[in-house]
């Protein structure tokens, strides 16, 4: 994997994401917007019925995240942890989320599979790695709260979020606009390694 | 002057607060260890976003995942102990008010109504496992467990025949499985027990165990160390990033298993490991028993 690094604001055109390539290292400034399980269904349905989402995601990146927000004495919120969560969950209505929107950059942890990296290739867009769990190093980069759509509906968690970030990474790109995806190799190579490790401590090659 | 359920919620809300915020002691030097170690250069950037996150976590006082779990309280508890019900009523109360200052995302959601409760409390949560010994005295531990390090929790009901041999290829194919998502290098507890229930609870039990801690009995310790040894050699590394850190420690407990059976529980711990532990006393004394990285003056130290 290359280790270049890129400095990127939102709105990110095709020919920013078109430049990068899987193992690449982004920092982002500017809008991100967090949705997780509920936040996407609730979308395509209004996207389906021919609705408009309270904000629109065109060329902004959007975040699997369910921060930590409290509210402060003059009613704005303070975001004080905001980790990704498992982006797989979301993998069934990703691409037709990415084609609905146009959002350019998709934040998570764990990766996506190949429905999400073919919708990536097709309308350019890429997905990025933030450290899961690194929930005080995230909120660092969160720099306002734009906005929150649905927190009554939703809760805190699925909420939809918009922040305004400064710096916010280091994400690794490890699905990019040419449809590569980092963790499909990386987990084979993963169960191949297991292969010669099972056989060191004696025991059978494959279960069933 | 006795204890009264005030100085309980006291304790536990201490317990749930430090564990959201400081990483326990044992943990860090792991993760530190792990960075002075990888020689993969993208796996040492996700070790070195984990070490600054725990910092900022611990000098602001912020919860170090945005995740902060599922609820558990373990309690040794003396069967002497003058509060009983009032440390069940206490262990809630805590996790309500943590939740409340902004320690605790809102996590307990009603499955069949996906309602969230709004405080971290409902049917069962935060759960709370007893254990009744001698003496009048409680023992505490308190664990925040992250839903994404969930995902790989594994049963397998073994014929004793080849118990072994699928207790390892278990936890091997358990790593290998589930890959980045319970946010490697992750802590393994694994038992083997009569019914796949008991298993389970040891397994998630013996992650309260300190790194590095050997089980007394020299076999188990061996089984763990092998493991350990076999898990870092699958170069799944932090994130699935690569490199030699895959797990930061195995560790592994029993019950006395029915001659059919062979249960075998597997449960992950994210590098996130979030646990506190006290003591409490009839006379209303307590102290934390674990330690946790510390801000003092401009840095975070141990």
């Amino acid at each position: 994997m290359s280790a270049r690094e890129f400095h990127l604001r939102t709105p990110l055109s095709d020919s920013d994401i078109e430049r990068l390539r899987i193992g690449d290292i982004v920092y982002l400034s500017g809008t991100v917007v967090t949705a997780r399980d509920e936040a996407h269904e609730l979308a395509l349905e209004i996207l389906r019925s021919g609705g408009q989402l309270p904000v629109d995601l065109r060329g902004l990146a959007l975040y699997h995240c369910g921060p930590v927000a409290v509210k402060q004495p003059d009613g704005s919120w303070k975001i004080v942890a905001a980790g990704p969560t498992t982006s797989m969950r979301m993998e069934s209505v990703e691409p037709e989320f990415i084609e609905r929107t146009g959002v350019k950059m998709i934040i998570g942890k764990g990766g996506m599979g190949p429905r999400t990296a073919e919708a990536m290739r097709k309308f350019k867009a890429v997905y990025a790695v933030f450290t899961g769990g690194a929930g005080a190093l995230a909120a660092e980069a969160i720099k306002s709260v734009k906005a929150v759509h649905w927190l009554d509906k939703l809760g805190m968690a699925e909420a939809m979020w918009v922040f305004e970030v400064e710096e916010f990474g280091p994400l690794t790109i490890t699905i990019d606009s040419t449809g590569a995806n980092y963790y499909e190799t990386r987990l084979r190579e993963v169960a191949e390694n297991a292969k010669a490790v099972k056989r060191e401590l004696g025991l059978p090659a494959e279960e069933e | 002057m006795g204890l009264t359920e005030q100085d309980l919620v006291a304790a536990f809300y201490e317990m749930v607060t430090t564990a959201a915020t400081s990483i326990p002691e044992d943990v860090y030097r792991a993760l530190k260890e792990g960075y002075e170690r990888e020689t993969n250069p993208i796996a040492k950037r996700q070790f070195e976003a984990i070490l600054k996150d725990i910092e900022i976590a611990c000098s602001r006082k912020v919860p170090i995942c945005q995740d902060t779990g599922t609820p558990y309280f373990f309690f040794e508890m003396g069967e002497n102990f003058p509060l009983r019900l009032g440390a069940v009523r206490a262990a809630v109360e805590a996790v309500r008010r943590a939740t409340k200052d902004g320690y605790l995302r809102p996590n307990a959601v009603d499955p069949f109504y996906k309602k969230n409760s709004g405080d971290n409390t409902g049917r069962y949560i935060p759960w709370i496992h007893i254990d009744l010994v001698e003496g009048d005295q409680l023992r505490a531990w308190f664990m925040t467990k992250g839903g994404g390090s969930e995902a790989p929790v594994t049963l397998i009901m073994s014929e004793p025949i080849l118990g072994f041999e699928k207790l390892k290829s278990g936890v091997i194919d358990t790593i290998v499985k589930y890959g980045p998502l319970p946010c490697p290098p992750v802590i393994v507890g694994v038992a083997v027990a009569a019914g796949g229930d008991i298993a389970l609870t040891l397994a998630k039990k013996a992650l309260l165990r300190p790194i590095g801690e050997r089980n007394p009995d020299p076999n188990i310790a061996k089984l763990e160390v092998e493991l350990l040894n076999a898990l870092n050699k699958l170069s799944l590394g932090p994130h699935g990033f690569g490199g030699g850190v895959t797990a930061l420690d195995v560790k592994i407990d029993y019950a006395y298993r029915h001659p059919a059976t062979f249960a075998i529980g597997i449960v992950t711990s994210c590098w996130a490991t979030r646990r506190a532990s006290a003591i409490i006393r009839p006379d209303g004394s307590w102290e934390m028993t674990s330690k946790h990285i510390r801000h003092v003056g401009g840095g975070c130290t141990l």
